[in-house]
């Protein structure tokens, strides 16, 4: 049972109360970026949450099944990155071969997601939380999930804010930030949930 | 002996990093609870940038143009690794503030971008200079946007305690982070719109991939003179293509991608007639 409960206080805890995005500040490029159009920013949401949790999966398995056994822990960084890479490459090949529908929706979103802090971000905090491949799966879960909400409810104020008067210098860039910036007090709001 | 100091000058002023060109705001955002810490991780981006720009520079003949884009990488990242070491061992206080934001410099846009747009280009001297300089700008900007959230939010600069105000602390907390750098941005704004009713050259400013490192692989990240998607690469990708461009346009984040391709344009002349020079 404890098992269940831990898992689910990491759902919760990465989704919510510690938001990668708004209280971590990791995968901001994507959300200030690809978020003008709500349709747009759930695609993006969603190719996050497809290659987060895969690559936790894939970084927690090489970390604790290749990288302990050889006391090579202090190479995870390079490590890391390189597979997520590759296994970015690779999913948007199997999926250009074989679920083209799939592809079609999430592929222009795929080599976005490379070098996005966020992936890397998951993957390490991982291994700084001493998270088993299956605990770390479940965080990469909550965490993408976090940013695909944020993401989402960003996208869809944005929609809004278009047709707002705004002062000229807050126009673009400034106003977003400061609604990310209101986002980020509304989401504080969650702390007391665990 | 010019050209080094006016490399510095372009990273530290010109073209700097975070205030001008809008580059890398993962950990502008993230490291800037105060100044110390700022300072902290601008200097260890700045040796990590510095170092891997010189190694880049000394291999540019080596690496392969296809397979550039990973060898940077580990470059950076061995880089990154060695630094992480090194604080963990000498600066465990910086270490543990910083946390899991050190080995993420190896995702930073800078360093990708400064490797892509001018070390793989130039030689090594010119290239220890150019990292330097915006390494500094770096360092610069984060040391200010830290102090000025430290200054607010906790009453205090550097660490000493000033007791002038009762701190609003929240500019200490996730959303003062936004509320800096969105008056930040405004400043730019500002800037630009004075700036093009005098005639002057502004398209510098918020210039860089908006906020956007991650496109920094895929080519329309203003920082890349070379375009990263290959002839091959651009047939098989056909059927999205009218989709990728529609991406494009939102991940311009100031939504001037008209000015980005002509800073793109500009700076490879540049790097053209650099290399004419040289």
């Amino acid at each position: 049972m404890s098992t269940v409960r831990d898992l689910l206080i990491i759902l919760i805890g990465s989704s919510l109360v510690s938001n990668v995005v708004l209280s971590q500040f990791l995968g901001l490029c994507p959300f200030l970026g690809v978020s003008k159009k709500t349709e747009t920013a759930a695609g993006m949401g969603v190719a996050v949450i497809f290659v987060i949790t895969l690559s936790s999966a894939v970084a927690g398995a090489i970390y604790h099944y290749i990288l302990t056994p050889l006391n090579m822990e202090y190479m995870q960084t390079i490590v890391f990155i390189l597979v997520i890479a590759a296994l970015v490459q690779f999913v948007e090949m199997f999926l250009k071969k074989f679920i083209p529908s799939l592809y079609k929706s999430l592929g222009v979103y795929l080599p976005l997601i490379t070098t996005n802090c966020a992936v890397l971000g998951v993957a390490l905090t991982n291994v700084t939380k001493g998270y088993g491949v299956l605990y770390g799966v479940v965080n990469g879960f909550a965490t993408a999930l976090g940013f695909t909400i944020s993401i989402i409810l960003l996208a869809s104020i944005r929609e809004r804010l278009e047709y707002n008067d705004i002062p000229k210098p807050l126009k673009g860039m400034p106003i977003v930030l400061l609604t990310a910036g209101l986002m980020a007090i509304a989401f504080c709001g969650f702390s007391g949930l665990i | 002996m010019n050209k080094c100091i006016e490399r510095l000058n372009n990273g530290i002023i010109k073209e700097n990093p975070t205030l001008v060109l809008m580059l890398g705001m993962c950990p502008t955002l993230a490291v800037t609870t105060s100044a110390i810490n700022g300072l902290g991780m601008g200097l260890t981006t700045t040796v990590v940038l510095t170092l891997s720009n010189i190694i880049i520079a000394a291999l540019r003949g080596v690496i392969p143009d296809k397979i550039r884009i990973p060898a940077f990488i580990v470059i950076i990242a061995s880089f990154v690794t060695m630094m992480q070491l090194l604080l963990q061992a000498y600066i465990p206080s910086l270490y543990k503030a910083l946390g899991i934001y050190i080995p993420l410099i190896v995702v930073n846009c800078i360093i990708l971008g400064r490797a892509e747009a001018y070390a793989y280009k130039n030689p090594v001297l010119p290239s220890l200079f150019d990292g330097l300089g915006m390494g500094l700008g770096f360092t610069l900007a984060l040391t200010l946007i830290g102090l000025i959230r430290e200054f607010i939010g906790g009453c205090s600069a550097f660490g000493y305690e000033l007791n002038l105000f009762t701190p609003v602390a929240i500019f200490k907390m996730a959303p003062g982070a936004f509320f800096v750098l969105a008056l930040l941005t405004a400043i730019q704004n500002q800037v630009k719109i004075t700036g093009e009713k005098k005639g002057k050259d502004v398209s510098r400013i918020q210039s860089g991939c908006g906020a956007d490192c991650a496109s920094c692989m895929v080519g329309d990240c203003a920082e890349r003179t070379v375009p990263a998607i290959t002839e091959e690469a651009v047939v098989t990708k056909e059927a999205v293509v009218t989709e990728e461009a529609a991406g494009n346009e939102e991940t311009a984040a100031t939504g001037e991608s008209a000015v980005n391709t002509e800073t793109v344009e500009a700076a490879s002349e540049d790097n053209k007639s650099e290399e004419v020079q040289a």
